[in-house]
């Protein structure tokens, strides 16, 4: 597809032949996404139309096969069941949200700070992407400990509180726990957008006499705004799938902290595929239409096919502040 | 701009896909009638597949089969650490129909689920000495009358006390039911020693352990989560008084708050901390809280009885391992033999000297050289004759998961014992006997 729009054909024939070539070259790929991508998202789908097996309670044996009961999977979250379901996407809205926003804001600090640090810069550069390189079972372990009874937290905190009960706080130490983990994510990409910024740009700005607040919020802020929602939309993805750190962390079936993704996986581990299933699709669903609103509203440029416009407007603007002082 | 939307379509789809891989297996749809008992036949190459080998004896015992059997070498396949993944594994290899697993690991508590999905062959009892196994043991490994594995190790819990607090409250023996526990602890927690120091905890973490503390606490009153006619029995003032004993406990602080996190583990580092006058607990915390290595402050200081019940002994959740064959093995006599040999008194005796396993033969538990190094084998026999097998119902992870959800509500405090116990016996009249 690329190899086409590259040049355009002279004849209709020479244009034949190039589609004909193209479609070859992609198919590998085509093929690749058809069995790691679009087989089993079908098979998810079809799987979701399916109830459990039932007992024969003749012989004691589960029946061989599974009931066709339609979309019965997906109308059952509007019934009383359906309670699970919705506690579990509110959980998942709202453990996204806080962790999102609170990465990006410390993120963006630890940004900066890699990108300003003269001395010890591979060191302070390493310590803070230590979080995101362990696992994050590993991660939830190391939590766990801390947020236990007799835990770090418990000791630096007044009174004391079992983190890992049903309740709010099971919720601020997954918040916690996957805040301290990602933000160096969100840090690493902002930081990559920080080195393309000019220095002429700041200097300018301080030639103007622009204070501190006002350089990043007039100049740090726009320029490497493409970097960042591109980092805040990949943590949102990521994030409205969350299952290890609740389930390590806190522990499976606990309503305080259960996610879509540890509903689908419960419900699956109890050979109910058809409602596992369709609450994967649900969940698939939710990311996909959370991911396309950010695309579409703010423009997030993933592909990264508007860089040279990109660059354009950071060169204009940085022109712009020369030429206006 | 095609591509581009194109590409954020795939991002969007490839992030999600993980999760709905996961659930992609499992339509059933031709799955090959289960063979009568009898029909093992064929020999050759097998494998043995079991959770992760701790012990690191394994080898061991699979070189001794290979050497006899150079014809019919066994394989061993180590499955994760945790049960509920071992469990994955064995219902993804069943669901594809695979012949990669030949005799497998089974958690007693899946012997039914195993079963009448028929991913494990029913076995003749005939063949194996059942005869000279402890009774509970073997009917935990049978599924409506029929066996389906053969005990290798087995498991119960103890009543684990501190030796020395009790001595110096003035009591020479250890509790036998909950009232006298109760009496116990109010001398005890009076002892200058015993400053700080709380009553009981047992596993009250939401996980399988609560199953297992609930269960037997409702056993130890003479009830039971579902009855002899296979319904749940939460209606029963036993089931009624045996659960309100944990639910009391934790609101009159003889169970400490924090008891509500504690696993086997956490529990068992409070013990050795020195934290717990009482601790119901599985065999395996004898050796470690005796270890004078410095990591246990209660080294020497406790022994160990059989549960407290309420008008006396107790009954213990029966816990432990069975050798079956995946109904889509090959050489299935050949996978017999092997159980024949892992499961054997000779074997066994070995397992429980070099691994502390608890061993199915009862004539082990009086084996005057293994009692003199484990000294808790008569208090665990004892434990085992009186135990109990969790429900057994095919839907076993539903089960433990409705049992999980209203007992924590029940012992933090969100619900009366009354309510989740009726709460309970409405959700397993949905689970338990039929579709």
């Amino acid at each position: 597809m690329v190899a086409i729009s590259m040049r355009p054909g002279t004849g209709s024939s020479r244009k034949a032949e190039q589609v004909k070539f193209g479609s070859l070259l992609v198919a590998p790929t085509m093929l690749v996404l058809a069995v790691v991508v679009a087989y089993p998202m079908l098979s998810a789908v079809r799987q979701s139309l399916y109830g459990p097996e039932g007992i024969d309670p003749q012989t004691g044996f589960v029946t061989d096969t599974e009931p066709f009961v339609g979309l019965d999977n997906y109308t059952a979250i509007f019934t009383e069941a359906g309670g699970r379901f919705w506690n579990a996407f509110g959980n998942t809205a709202f453990l996204t949200a806080t962790s999102v926003a609170l990465e990006t804001v410390l993120g963006i600090g630890m940004a900066l700070i890699m990108h300003r640090a003269l001395r010890g810069r591979a060191l302070i550069r390493a310590s803070i992407l230590v979080p995101w390189a362990i696992p994050t079972a590993i991660v939830a372990l190391l939590w766990r400990w801390i947020f236990n009874a007799d835990g770090v937290a418990n000791a630096i905190l007044p009174g004391k509180t079992l983190w890992t009960t049903e309740g709010f706080h099971a919720k601020l130490a997954v918040i916690f726990a996957e805040t301290w983990k990602t933000a160096p994510f969100i840090g690493l990409l902002v930081l990559a957008g920080l080195q393309l910024i000019p220095k002429e740009t700041y200097e300018a700005a301080k030639v103007d006499g622009a204070g501190a607040w006002r350089r990043f919020f007039s100049i740090t802020l726009p320029l490497v705004k493409p970097a960042l929602l591109v980092a805040v939309l990949f943590r949102i993805l990521d994030s409205l799938r969350m299952f290890d750190m609740p389930y390590v962390l806190i522990g499976a079936r606990k309503s305080s902290v259960e996610t879509l993704s540890m509903l689908a996986h419960d419900e699956a581990m109890n050979v109910r595929f058809g409602p596992g299933a369709a609450y994967a699709v649900l969940l698939f669903l939710f990311v996909f239409l959370v991911a396309f609103t950010f695309v579409k509203v703010l423009g997030a440029d993933v592909v990264g096919d508007a860089a040279p416009a990109t660059s354009r407007r950071i060169r204009r603007k940085a022109r712009g502040e020369v030429t206006s002082s | 701009m095609k591509t581009r939307a194109r590409i954020r379509a795939a991002i969007g789809v490839s992030l999600a896909t993980t999760v709905l891989a996961a659930c992609g297996t499992g339509s059933g749809d031709d799955e090959v009638a289960a063979p009568k008992v009898g029909d093992f036949t064929g020999r050759g190459p097998i494998t043995f597949v079991s959770g992760k080998d701790f012990t690191g004896k394994m080898p061991t015992v699979i070189k001794e089969w290979n050497n006899a059997h150079p014809d019919q070498k066994v394989t061993f396949v180590e499955l994760p650490e945790q049960a509920d993944q071992q469990r994955q594994q064995y219902i993804q290899n069943a669901e594809t129909q695979s012949d990669a697993y030949g005799v497998i690991s089974v958690d007693v508590v899946w012997t039914s689920e195993f079963a009448a999905h028929r991913w494990i062959e029913p076995l003749p009892e005939g063949e194996f000495e059942t005869d000279k196994m402890l009774d509970p043991v073997v009917e935990a490994a049978k599924y409506r009358g029929q066996l389906y594995g053969v005990p290798n190790y087995t498991d119960a819990g103890l009543l684990y006390y501190r030796t020395d607090l009790l001595k110096k409250a003035g009591f020479d023996e250890p509790p036998q039911t909950w009232d006298e526990m109760r009496q116990q602890c109010e001398e005890i927690l009076k002892v200058p020693e015993a400053k700080d120091m709380s009553c009981y905890a047992g596993q009250f973490e939401k996980y399988e352990g609560l199953t297992v503390n609930v269960a037997e606490s409702i056993q130890s009153a003479g009830g039971s989560i579902v009855g002899e006619d296979g319904k749940p029995a939460l209606d029963t003032p036993e089931a009624k008084e045996g659960f309100s004993t944990l639910v009391e406990g934790f609101k009159s602080g003889m169970i400490p708050k924090e008891a509500i996190t504690y696993q086997e583990e956490t529990g068992r580092q409070a013990f050795q901390k020195g934290d717990l006058v009482f601790h119901r607990q599985w065999p395996y915390q004898y050796a470690l809280a005796n270890a004078d290595d410095g990591s246990s402050e209660v080294a020497g200081k406790f022994d160990v009885a059989p549960l407290p019940g309420i008008d006396g002994q107790g009954s213990s959740s029966l816990g432990g391992w069975n050798l079956a064959v995946s109904s889509f093995a090959k050489n299935k006599a050949t996978a017999l033999d092997f159980i024949k040999f892992m499961t054997s008194e000779r074997k066994q005796r070995w397992s429980l000297d070099e691994t502390t396993r608890a061993p199915a033969y009862a004539s082990l538990y009086e084996d005057k050289e293994m009692v003199k190094k484990y000294p808790y084998l008569p208090e665990l026999k004892e434990s085992i004759l009186t135990a109990e097998p969790r429900p057994r119902v095919v839907r076993y992870g539903d089960t433990t998961a409705a049992i999980q959800d209203e007992a924590y509500a029940a012992l933090s405090g969100e619900k009366s014992a009354e309510e989740a116990l009726s709460s309970l016996q409405s959700r397993l009249a949905g689970l338990v006997g039929g579709p």
